[in-house]
């Protein structure tokens, strides 16, 4: 089989809230190189900030030293491949998935959940994800160039 | 700083001016600030986001938050300013059928 051809980068930094907005930055810059449109540039900023953020706050614990954020970038001619990855403790993505999905009109006002809409987003705004947990997680996540 | 925010205080009806970025590193200061403002006794409040350039879940949760806590004291909460793209965000989540939304508000307050 041949392989397909591509481009790989990769880039890995602090798992801490403040360097997220450095991979959004790094994210946006590929995909505008690459021809994605302005409506799905803002979509992969949020993806990737989202997977981010949920390393942030459920990979490491709080006593330890945060670990690292290792985010991988397949630049095929046609579609982006985002993996994000970290090796801190498997947090349970299937009780995070349960707690997830868009609110619903009518519903307790005061039993909204605050949180839980990063997976929501990511599933809703990206053309494949796939989450695969071992001794951290793993999200691979596809977005094709639909061009303008 | 990468999120600042101007707070009018007309009687009880607060104006919250949002400028810059919304996520989970400049959430709290966000949610700090709403939170206040509910706890100081506002009846209503008012936040602008024209001037925010970035929006996530982590702003989401704050304002979901704050509308909670507002609700449980029979106050208001309004969002304006939404650009299209944002307006989106609020759609997708269904917190558009929720929280009440005025998105041509572009620079006014």
């Amino acid at each position: 089989m041949m392989t397909e051809k591509h481009d790989y980068m990769e880039m890995k930094v602090p798992a801490k809230a403040e360097f997220i907005k450095v991979i959004r930055l790094t994210v946006s810059g590929v995909a505008s190189r690459m021809g994605f449109s302005y409506e799905d540039i803002e979509d992969l900023k949020i993806v990737v900030s989202e997977a981010c953020t949920n390393v942030v706050q459920h990979a490491y614990n709080e006593e330890e030293e945060p670990g690292d954020i290792m985010v991988g970038f397949m630049i095929y001619e046609n579609r982006l491949e985002i993996m994000v990855v970290d090796h801190g403790h498997s947090c349970n993505f299937d009780e995070i998935r349960k707690g997830i999905g868009r609110y619903e009109k009518g519903q307790e006002i005061q039993l909204m959940r605050e949180g839980g809409l990063g997976l929501y987003l990511i599933e809703t705004l990206m053309d494949e994800v796939i989450i695969h947990q071992d001794q951290g997680v793993t999200i691979l996540m596809t977005k094709f160039v639909h061009g303008e | 700083m990468i999120v600042e925010m101007d707070v009018q205080n007309d009687n009880q009806k607060v104006v919250v001016m949002i400028r810059g970025e919304i996520d989970i590193y400049t959430a709290p200061k966000l949610k700090e600030t709403l939170f206040q403002i509910v706890e100081n006794g506002a009846e209503e409040i008012i936040v602008n986001l024209s001037d925010v350039t970035y929006l996530d879940s982590a702003g989401l949760g704050v304002f979901v938050g704050t509308y909670k806590m507002i609700c449980s004291r029979k106050g208001k909460f309004e969002l304006v300013g939404l650009s299209k793209r944002m307006q989106r965000l609020f759609d997708i989540t269904g917190l558009a059928d929720i929280i009440q939304i005025t998105s041509d508000l572009k620079g006014e307050v």
